[in-house]
């Protein structure tokens, strides 16, 4: 269980990565986030920047009609 | 016992909520059945999309102002005050002033706001213009810039996610009517990894960017600026720096300080449900605009149309003890691409945006609606 869900179903702007950026930023060290997306791309562009970044990838998880994208903030 | 309606912030929702629910609740106002009562921090009222018009000299700062009260139909109460504090468990609003004030109904409409502290040194070193002070204060600046290299990079999340497309390119205009462009370089930087969030922005923007010159780096998220010797240095999470002589940003937003002190949330933005626009868990309570945890562009198209919403749904509650309909994310927004162009997006949850070709119809729409955004506030438009 993700201390924090963003429920990004359907948003096209600001869109699911950069709601993530802003959770991350507005989060302590520690915080786990679950993203939820119905934009496929989100699968690739969350994973690049978390690594690009230093953050942890817990997870991704192809529900019905969405994705679940986990998180670890890290730094 | 009058039904009382309180609405925290004086901004673009606040004020067209209110002027609906005074029509929407004419009778019932005049029969002391329902009070109406705003409090706003400002007693002023700025249009906030003209910061951008200022920053080129294509407006004059007085041209955006109204007095808030001038702006609120005669049957609306206005506090001029700072709302503290709101606790929804004894349906009550605290104020700077000392008023405690009562509602049956709350509307939470306290906005969002630029917080350049947040990053170190970008205060100190960058520029912005999303106060009327800091568009004047750049607007100076790029009067005296006659060569070299500006930047731009934006916090997240910021207000108007259009407004980094409309700054880039009326700044590539500025500087080719100037006669200097070739002594101005332009970096745009963006916190994801392509140069709008939205992909058929971004993909009509990459060419347009490459025909103007105008170069670009993605995947930045800015963590901390410094100046040596007169050169700024931008650093961003993922790894790189930019250097400049001119460094113009959106800083991150945080949502009033008033939803962090109420433990509401920790960054100022209400958990509201994306269709009924309650704050969750609790019935009585709406919130509109900025101050929304949705995933949705903050900005006063969104506010816009929220407020309709949650102004029927009020009058509904209040006449007929229903709500009348859902929010389905309807936004609408202008994208200015220089100074004789122009186009628009629109969305919702489900229809994705598809922007038209740019137009000088278009351009000189969004023109004339810079003057008709008084007739927005007063819920007339």
């Amino acid at each position: 269980m993700a201390d924090k869900v963003i429920d990004a179903r359907g948003s096209f702007c600001p869109g699911p990565l950069m709601e993530l950026i802003a959770a991350i930023k507005s989060n302590p060290v520690g915080t786990t986030i679950e993203v939820l997306s119905t934009d496929k791309g989100s699968v690739k562009d969350i994973p690049d920047w978390v690594k690009k970044v230093g953050h942890e990838m817990v997870g991704v998880e192809e529900k019905d009609g969405y994705w679940s994208i986990v998180v670890k903030k890290l730094k | 016992m009058a039904k009382h309606v309180v609405i925290v912030g004086g901004g673009v929702a606040g004020t067209i909520i209110a002027n609906l629910l005074a029509r929407g609740l004419k009778e019932e106002l005049s029969k002391a059945e329902v009070v109406i009562t705003m409090v706003s921090k400002d007693d002023k009222h700025i249009y906030q999309p003209g910061f951008l018009y200022v920053l080129f000299d294509k407006m004059r700062p007085d041209e955006l102002t109204r007095d808030q009260r001038s702006l609120l139909a005669p049957s609306i109460i206005f506090h001029h005050d700072t709302v503290v504090g709101i606790d929804p468990k004894a349906g009550e609003v605290h104020t700077e002033k000392g008023k405690k004030l009562k509602y049956d109904y709350l509307v939470i409409a306290t906005g969002s706001r630029p917080m350049p502290e947040l990053i170190p040194g970008l205060k100190e070193h960058g520029n912005m213009f999303y106060t009327l002070e800091s568009a004047i204060e750049l607007r100076e600046k790029l009067r005296k810039f006659e060569k070299g290299r500006i930047a731009i990079a934006m916090g997240v999340p910021h207000k108007c996610p259009v407004a980094p497309f409309e700054v880039t390119f009326m700044l590539d205009d500025y500087f080719n009517k100037k006669g200097i462009r070739d002594k101005v370089e332009i970096y745009y930087t963006y916190p994801i990894g392509r140069i709008h969030t939205l992909e058929p922005v971004a993909q009509w923007g990459v060419p347009e960017f490459e025909r103007r010159g105008i170069k670009y780096e993605t995947l930045f998220n800015m963590e901390k600026v410094e100046a040596h010797n007169g050169t700024i240095a931008v650093y961003s999470a993922e790894g790189s720096t930019v250097e400049c002589d001119l460094l113009i940003t959106i800083p991150p937003h945080r949502g009033a300080q008033a939803i962090i002190d109420s433990g509401i949330s920790n960054d100022g933005w209400v958990p509201t449900n994306k269709y009924s626009l309650k704050y969750e868990g609790y019935e009585n309570i709406y919130v509109a605009g900025d101050t929304t945890n949705l995933p949705i562009s903050k900005a006063g198209s969104t506010a816009h149309f929220e407020s309709d919403v949650v102004a029927d749904n009020l009058i509904a509650e209040i006449k007929e003890g229903h709500s009348a309909r859902d929010y389905d994310g309807k936004v609408m927004c202008f994208i200015e691409t220089g100074f004789d162009k122009g186009t628009y997006i629109h969305f919702n949850y489900t229809n994705p945006p598809s922007p038209m070709p740019p137009s000088k119809m278009i351009h000189w729409l969004k023109l004339g609606y810079n003057r008709m955004y008084w007739l927005t506030a007063r819920g007339v438009l």
